[in-house]
């Protein structure tokens, strides 16, 4: 199973996320930023890091970048597409998932390990997963989950979060100044999808907690949910 | 041909937080300023634009301003000509400056 890993400038998960994918059993790709071919790959992750040194806002060049073109074609449809921190932004950026990432609450750089929890485990993005809450660390600056009132009730109704920030007891950090959420989130929404499904963004790392020699493997769920839903897709083709 | 330069003023909308204006803020104390809230740290993105007439280089301004320089969903902008920078575009880069007609 090929599955792809854009390589923007300044990307600095994707040899995370390219280690991921094989350590799930598929066959990583690396895809260049300046090509808009995605080469047959059967899903797409969009990596963390700094995508084009983040001016203006982060996320917002990359969107203009000719692999979103090829980006956009697929998650058209239907192919399952991840974006992971940066990556997320990005796809907010592009409209490609609703919502935006504001600056973190706090407004500081927020690195440390938190925990979330898979809302469903129906989903494209969590259904390998065994629903119990998932110790992974988040590096960013601006994961703040912004969307109107309105928007928020929509995303709950239509089942579009994905994962929210958990306090120790299992319930959502819902206090912007909880430490368990580390940037603010509105509701605790560490992740959402579109409304088809096929696109999600989450602000945490799973790819860099994938392996028992990096402490543990408890994001290997998320990878390994994409690689199942890329072999789905690719057999219903 | 002319060219018309803007400004495009870009802030967080109304009720979305800002916690880079909260940040100037919390600042005022050390200051001694007490009289001072409500203040919001935006963006302003100055541009030149090379077209036939005016309303042709501001609707180019105004897609850009929707599209690439703000997030309509967590900011407002707004867009201004800044006077006295109209000018006939010429070859010599440097008598650009001249008032257009």
């Amino acid at each position: 199973m090929r599955i792809g890993v854009v390589v923007f400038p300044d990307s600095n998960s994707d040899v995370d996320s390219l280690n991921a994918l094989a350590v799930a059993g598929a066959e990583p790709v690396r895809l260049w930023h300046e090509s808009p071919d995605l080469e047959g790959v059967s899903a797409v992750i969009l990596p963390g890091g700094f995508s084009y040194g983040d001016y203006l806002r982060a996320g917002v060049i990359a969107r203009f970048s000719p692999v979103m073109r090829g980006v956009s074609d697929f998650a058209a449809r239907g192919g399952p597409v991840l974006g992971i921190c940066n990556g997320f932004q990005v796809l907010a950026e592009a409209r490609l998932v609703p919502g935006a990432l504001l600056r973190n609450h706090s407004l500081r750089f927020a690195g440390k390990l938190v925990k979330i929890k898979p809302e469903r485990l129906d989903s494209p993005f969590t259904k390998s997963g065994s629903g119990a809450a998932m110790r992974i660390p988040v590096a960013h600056g601006e994961g703040c989950y912004y969307l109107d009132e309105a928007g928020l009730d929509e995303l709950e109704r239509n089942g579009q979060v994905l994962w929210r920030y958990v306090r120790e007891d299992g319930l959502p950090a819902l206090d912007p100044d909880d430490p368990a959420n580390p940037n603010g989130s509105l509701r605790a929404i560490a992740g959402v999808c579109n409304a088809a499904g096929n696109v999600a963004g989450l602000m945490p790392h799973p790819e860099r907690m994938c392996e028992p020699i990096l402490g543990r493997d408890d994001g290997l769920q998320i990878i390994a949910s994409l690689v199942e839903s890329a072999r789905a897709w690719e057999a219903a083709r | 041909m002319s060219e018309f330069r803007y400004a495009v003023n870009v802030l967080p909308k109304p009720g979305i937080l800002d916690p880079q204006g909260r940040a100037v803020e919390q600042s005022l104390p050390h200051l001694s300023v007490t009289n001072v809230s409500h203040v919001r740290v935006g963006r302003r993105v100055e541009l030149t634009v090379t077209a036939e007439k005016e309303p042709d280089a501001r609707a180019v301004v105004d897609g850009l301003a929707k599209e690439l320089l703000s997030n309509p969903l967590i900011e407002s902008n707004a867009v201004e000509l800044l006077e006295g920078t109209s000018s006939v575009k010429s070859a010599t880069k440097a008598s650009a400056r001249v008032k257009s007609r």
